[in-house]
């Protein structure tokens, strides 16, 4: 399985306050691998650093591309994407344009093959294509936020807080379109609170609490360990394994 | 008054709004996409008129010269940006764009400035001086200070507009330059008597915003310089470059100033300094329309317009004070309106 992106030591500081701590991460293709954690445990931090909105310390390959150099719009024509927490839609921009935006840097041709898949994927942004950005729910701008991101044909989509402020239907939703992204050849990095969800469609995940990975492994292992259970899935096992 | 001086009147205030609404426009622009409240705007409007009135005297204006000037330290800046990884075709975009480029402008200037050169090439020259002027003012003064605060960025703003004021007194002179007129066509419809120059203001005023109108609304760039002005980050994160947003803006900004000029200068004598309250009048005009919106700017601009006409017959002597003065009950009923906001952090 070959790494799709590659994290090793990384570190991301705010000022003088070291938020991310010697991480180091792999997604392979076609994987779908989550972070979870508490509230304030550096994963946030983690996704922008590794999208360069923020300086990140350490070495990151993406596609055997090292990144280093490459600024955020370098990373979106190489293929990664990031759907933000606050979504950063174009709030005063209708539907469309927003996905039209989607697709700025691939030619023209595959820009309309990628409306096809969004909009079968989301069929409620078909309906509500005219609608400006800024005056749709909460799922339908998440909804948008992760169509635009697909609009570019990405190889990896990082995916923060999907699920953060939206009532469980839709959140339901959410998770079964990332499910089926695997099946279209995206992997996808997940950064979720709701770790119960995010561990059920997940391949992979990792464990962050306070800027360092404590733990990782498959998400069946990981959904099945004691602490993570207690800590992040509000129950005790009976029979899980301890850290 | 009776009517005739009235209209008069009208004519002149909606002849001069009409120039002010293309620079309020673009001020308008260059602040949404950039932050950058663009002071040097008449200094667009300074350099393209007084560029198309030395040519045509079959002069080659300094301008040219200055463009070429930018471009080297342009380039000089590019090559700083790229030291880490200095490829072939990077250096060679860099060298062709910011040295190649304005070294043809330069080259043309001065193979067709001549004393029977045809209008239409002299306007074409000094639209692509002033365009390449703006396009290197961005690259910089103001590409390497993207991220700072709307304050630094006006600090940059006024230094620019200090130092390219300075720079048209050394080309120009202090005397002041009349160019020729567009057209000498005229038209009469009851007392008023239309030049072909204000038709051709009027025109081309409709014209740039009827393109500009076209532009943000269906073409790919036009929507990805709104996209920049809305929302930042998000446009940076679906791939558009900031940085081709700002030299779009300028380069748009830096045509509508030059345009402006031609088609005031043969209208009223320039010197290298009156742009700048030219530049200011389109940004009240603006500023009415609080940076934000387009079609308000466009009609404040006409009303600034009328409001110097009236005002320069009732009291030529306080003409300036007059339309300036416009701006105060805005900013205290924008200020009433707007909710108290926290200072910028970034």
């Amino acid at each position: 399985m070959s790494a799709l992106l590659s994290v090793s030591d990384a570190h991301v500081s705010y000022g003088k306050v070291e938020a991310v701590r010697s991480v180091s991460l792999q997604v392979a293709d076609n994987e779908i691998v989550t972070i979870i954690g508490a509230n304030g445990a550096g994963k946030s931090t983690l996704l922008n650093a590794i999208m360069g909105v923020l300086p990140l310390k350490g070495a990151t390959a993406f596609a055997g591309i090292d990144m280093a150099p490459l600024d955020i719009e370098d990373r979106v024509a190489a293929g990664l994407s990031l759907v933000p927490e606050h979504r950063e839609l174009f709030g005063t921009m209708n539907v469309e344009d927003n996905l039209q935006l989607g697709a700025f840097r691939i030619p023209k041709a595959t820009a309309a093959t990628s409306f096809e898949r969004v909009y079968t994927l989301f069929p409620r942004l078909k309906e509500r294509r005219k609608q400006l950005a800024g005056t749709l729910s909460g799922g339908e701008q998440q909804m948008l936020a992760m169509g635009r991101a697909l609009m570019g044909a990405p190889k990896l989509l990082m995916l923060d807080e999907p699920s953060l402020g939206l009532a469980p239907i839709i959140v339901a939703d959410i998770f079964r379109t990332i499910g089926e992204l695997r099946a279209a050849g995206v992997s996808v990095l997940l950064v979720e609170q709701n770790a119960q969800a995010a561990l059920q469609i997940a391949d992979r995940a990792y464990v962050m609490e306070l800027g360092e990975f404590i733990l990782s492994g498959s998400a069946k292992d990981i959904a099945s360990n004691q602490r993570v259970a207690a800590s992040y899935l509000g129950f005790q096992h009976e029979g899980a394994s301890g850290i | 008054m009776n009517t005739t001086i009235m209209l008069f009147l009208l004519q002149d205030g909606i002849t001069n709004g009409a120039i002010y609404a293309l620079l309020g426009l673009a001020l308008v622009l260059v602040f949404a996409v950039t932050r950058v409240i663009l002071i040097p705007q008449g200094e667009f409007v300074t350099f393209g008129a007084l560029s198309y009135a030395m040519l045509a005297t079959g002069q080659v204006p300094g301008t040219a010269k200055l463009a070429l000037a930018m471009g080297i330290v342009a380039f000089g800046l590019d090559l700083f940006d790229i030291r880490r990884s200095l490829r072939p075709t990077r250096i060679l975009r860099a060298f062709a764009f910011n040295i190649v480029l304005p070294a043809i402008i330069l080259a043309l200037t001065y193979g067709l400035a001549g004393p029977k050169t045809p209008i239409a090439v002299n306007i074409a020259l000094s639209l692509l001086i002033v365009a390449a002027i703006g396009l290197f003012l961005y690259r910089i003064a103001f590409q390497p200070l993207a991220h700072t605060s709307v304050l630094v960025l006006l600090i940059a703003s006024v230094g620019c507009h200090l130092a390219l004021q300075g720079l048209g007194l050394v080309f120009f002179g202090a005397e002041g330059l009349r160019g020729p007129a567009l057209s000498s066509a005229a038209l009469t419809i009851g007392p008023l008597r239309f030049t072909g120059q204000s038709l051709a203001v009027y025109g081309l005023t409709i014209a740039f915003i009827v393109a500009l109108w076209l532009f943000f609304g269906f073409t790919l760039m036009g929507k990805a310089l709104r996209a920049t002005a809305v929302n930042r980050l998000g446009a940076r994160l679906v791939g558009i470059r900031t940085t081709l947003s700002g030299q779009i803006a300028f380069l748009l900004a830096s045509l509508i100033g030059a345009i402006s000029g031609i088609l005031i200068v043969p209208i009223t004598t320039l010197y290298y300094d009156t742009g700048f309250l030219i530049g200011l009048k389109g940004f009240i005009a603006a500023i009415i329309g609080g940076l934000v919106s387009y079609p308000l700017t466009a009609v404040a601009a006409l009303i600034v317009g009328s409001v110097e006409a009236f005002s320069s017959f009732y009291a030529s002597n306080y003409k300036e004070v007059i339309v300036f003065t416009l701006i105060l009950p805005v900013l205290v009923l924008r200020s009433l309106a707007a909710p108290a906001v926290e200072e910028e952090k970034d």
